[in-house]
């Protein structure tokens, strides 16, 4: 099964898919844009203030699957002990940072006309920080420890220990008080969406996961080419 | 009708400056990883250019090196 993780060939198909991969992404978000910003509905009640909703909540959705992803390949390496594994998830976590930034951003500037306040004090929105936070921790450890071995164990105790703050911001909504709506769409049941509002959504989440693969294919290879330049110097 | 785009009932301030923010992050960031890929390929073409003849016949048969250098642009 780890032959589908040897370098070589994910490096190969990473150099082709780069290419492919920003063209989808520029023509997907171009076709969101416009159905976003121009053809989708304004809602009854927030008016235009509701296309915030086509940036923020593709964003929260992918900073909450990106981090899920690399806890999940956190538990990997110390059960296989598979280095490889450490780059994937290295290469995840700047886009994951930088949706998680997106989310907090432009929801506080959501909150502003829907709520009346920039921030508050509010259960998805903290946890939400406390996503962003653990995103720069997992981030600054490859910096600040030079021991490769070092990095990878707090790195990863930082990944897995933190997946506990995914469900609370999933179902922060439902446990406490908070300002935001109960989820409005769900894998199993009816979304409480409409179509000309979900179409957009849908089409915007689709073009944040197409750059969110795109940025991963990039500092993959760069990862890889760091690794192999220290490989060359012990030739 | 292109100033009612602009001000979308009052929110367009809200609306284009949450847009701006995510369309100006994805190019920072797409630009900021473009970068580092780049310096690291360049890193890896002077360290290669650099092996003694024993280290370059080494590692001009191994496929990742060869496949760095080809998505660099460079000739072996």
């Amino acid at each position: 099964m780890f032959e589908y993780f040897n370098p070589y060939r994910i490096f190969k198909i990473n150099s082709t898919l780069q290419k492919i991969i920003l063209f989808c992404f520029i023509s997907v978000l171009s076709v969101g844009l416009v159905e976003a910003l121009f053809l989708s509905p304004e809602d009854y009640l927030q008016k235009d203030s509701v296309r915030i909703m086509y940036v923020h909540v593709p964003a929260a959705w992918i900073s909450l699957g990106i981090f899920s992803l690399i806890a999940l390949l956190s538990v990997s390496v110390f059960l296989f002990k598979n280095k490889n594994f450490i780059l994937i998830t290295k290469s995840l976590a700047p886009s994951g940072m930088l949706f998680t930034l997106i989310a907090l951003v432009t929801g506080s500037i959501w909150g502003k006309p829907t709520w009346g306040t920039w921030w508050a004090w509010d259960a998805r929105i903290t946890s939400m920080l406390i996503l962003f936070i653990l995103y720069v921790l997992y981030i600054l450890t490859f910096r600040i420890f030079e021991d490769q071995d070092k990095s990878n164990k707090i790195s990863s105790i930082i990944a897995i220990v933190g997946a506990i703050n995914i469900p609370i911001i999933k179902f922060s909504v439902d446990w406490w008080n908070t300002l935001h709506q109960p989820a409005s769409i769900s894998l199993t049941e009816e979304s409480a969406i409409h179509s000309s509002m979900l179409i957009p959504l849908i089409i915007m989440t689709a073009a944040f996961a197409l750059f969110s693969s795109l940025i991963f294919l990039m500092k993959y290879n760069t990862e890889l080419i760091k690794v192999k330049n220290k490989g060359l110097k012990r030739l | 009708m292109i100033s009612d785009l602009i001000s979308m009932n009052g929110y367009g301030a809200y609306v284009w400056s949450a847009f701006a923010f995510t369309l100006i992050s994805f190019s920072s960031l797409y630009f900021i990883i473009k970068l580092q890929l780049e310096k690291e390929q360049k890193r890896f073409e002077e360290n290669f250019s650099t092996l003694a003849e024993e280290k370059y016949n080494v590692a001009v048969n191994k496929e990742i090196y060869k496949e760095i250098l080809k998505s660099s642009g460079a000739k072996i």
